[in-house]
């Protein structure tokens, strides 16, 4: 019956077409096949990156693109590397991320190990548990933002009632030490599901013999999820750390719909003084030499991190 | 009586400590995890300003010698 259908086809082939493929190595219809791929990557990604490499060695405005380019050598640099605000926006990231990366690790991972226990209705709580990170980062950051009103927010309602602080006093968009946290705390409610889903699928390739031969010789539950669960489900924790932290440090929407890097710079992070830099201040050169530094410390990281993965993967 | 008689492996050749994948890997990895230290850190804008040739260093390099043989 396929053989018919496969003869049917050879034969509704134009002759045309049958001799033109029947010259192709194989070789030359795999690059067939990739070429579509591949000139997208190069359009979209390579080109954008050697582009902005390029800009970054200019005096380039986007506003003004009838002006004269001149290279201006390394002072873009320079100028992102010696500037104190830039300093601070790179520290505020790295408070972003590594809050938000040990929370939804931890978390997520405590999360997937419950789920993992299949109990009666297991599949209704995941569903649950997995709706935030289905929705737009920007409905949840309006969300968020009504949820964080100091007058008629649940957010600050639910902290009045536990710990006795009157609402007015909740600002968390609008107190300098709160605002980070409350970035923190919608990031987390947002992408912890994420990381639940990545551990869940590490958790469950684990084959229950090992268990079971465990349990043979008597080792603890303890014992048996320091052994046995934990470095097993590791490559899995691995990828979502690596996932999370390249997305957070690219953080933009949910900071700008929140607090728009307020009070004052406090949450500013990079990529917000990045589009400022960029489209406000129209320093484009400046702005392709930051986002180029940016890119190098997340290629370098990823590459470590990569290899680290690599040997955890190969225990 | 029997003797155990330990004849000398042939020894390979060892190639010179800088075109050895392993040690120099590390090294990498090293100035790549102490360059991504200096940029994020809150002490000393100097480090923050030697950051990026240190983390360029150190990624040029990881990706030179990662083509090592093993």
């Amino acid at each position: 019956m396929v053989e018919k259908a496969a003869d049917a086809t050879a034969r509704a082939t134009p002759t045309s077409v049958a001799h033109r493929v029947r010259g192709l190595s194989d070789r030359a219809i795999a690059w067939l096949f990739i070429a579509p791929t591949i000139t997208l990557l190069l359009a979209i990604n390579i080109f954008p990156l050697i582009w902005a490499i390029y800009l970054s060695f200019t005096n380039y405005r986007a506003n003004r693109p009838n002006a004269p380019v001149q290279n201006v050598g390394l002072s873009n640099y320079e100028r992102v590397l010696t500037d104190p605000d830039i300093w601070q926006a790179m520290q505020a990231t790295a408070h972003f991320v590594f809050w938000t990366i040990l929370l939804q690790t931890v978390i997520g991972f405590t999360l997937a190990y419950l789920i993992d226990r299949k109990f009666r209705g297991h599949a209704f709580w995941t569903t649950l548990i997995l709706i935030p990170m289905m929705l737009s980062p920007a409905v949840v950051g309006n969300f968020w933002r009504f949820l964080y009103e100091p007058q008629i927010g649940l957010f600050a309602y639910a902290v009045s009632l536990v710990t006795g602080i009157p609402t007015a006093d909740i600002q968390m968009l609008g107190n300098v030490s709160l605002a980070p946290w409350a970035i923190i705390i919608v990031d987390t409610w947002m992408w912890t599901p994420y990381v639940m889903l990545i551990c869940l699928a590490g958790l469950r390739s684990i084959p229950d013999y090992i268990y079971e031969a465990a349990e043979v010789d008597r080792a603890s539950a303890w014992r048996q999820f320091w052994s046995i669960t934990v470095p097993m489900a590791l490559p899995f924790i691995m990828l979502a750390v690596l996932f999370r932290g390249i997305e957070n440090f690219k953080m933009f929407d949910m900071v700008t719909l929140l607090t728009g890097g307020g009070p004052g710079s406090i949450t500013e992070v990079a990529s917000i003084t990045l589009k400022r830099a960029a489209f406000e201040s129209w320093a484009t050169g400046r702005a392709s030499a930051f986002a180029i530094v940016l890119f190098v410390a997340v290629f370098g990281l990823a590459n470590i991190y990569v290899k680290a993965l690599n040997k955890v993967k190969q225990r | 009586m029997t003797h155990l008689v330990e004849t000398p492996r042939p020894s390979r050749p060892k190639r010179p400590f800088f075109l050895r994948r392993g040690p120099m890997e590390n090294i990498a990895t090293t100035l790549i995890a102490i360059g991504f230290l200096m940029l994020f850190q809150p002490f000393l804008l100097v480090l923050y300003t030697y950051s990026l040739v240190t983390l360029l260093a150190g990624t040029a390099m990881f990706i030179i010698v990662s083509k090592f043989p093993e």
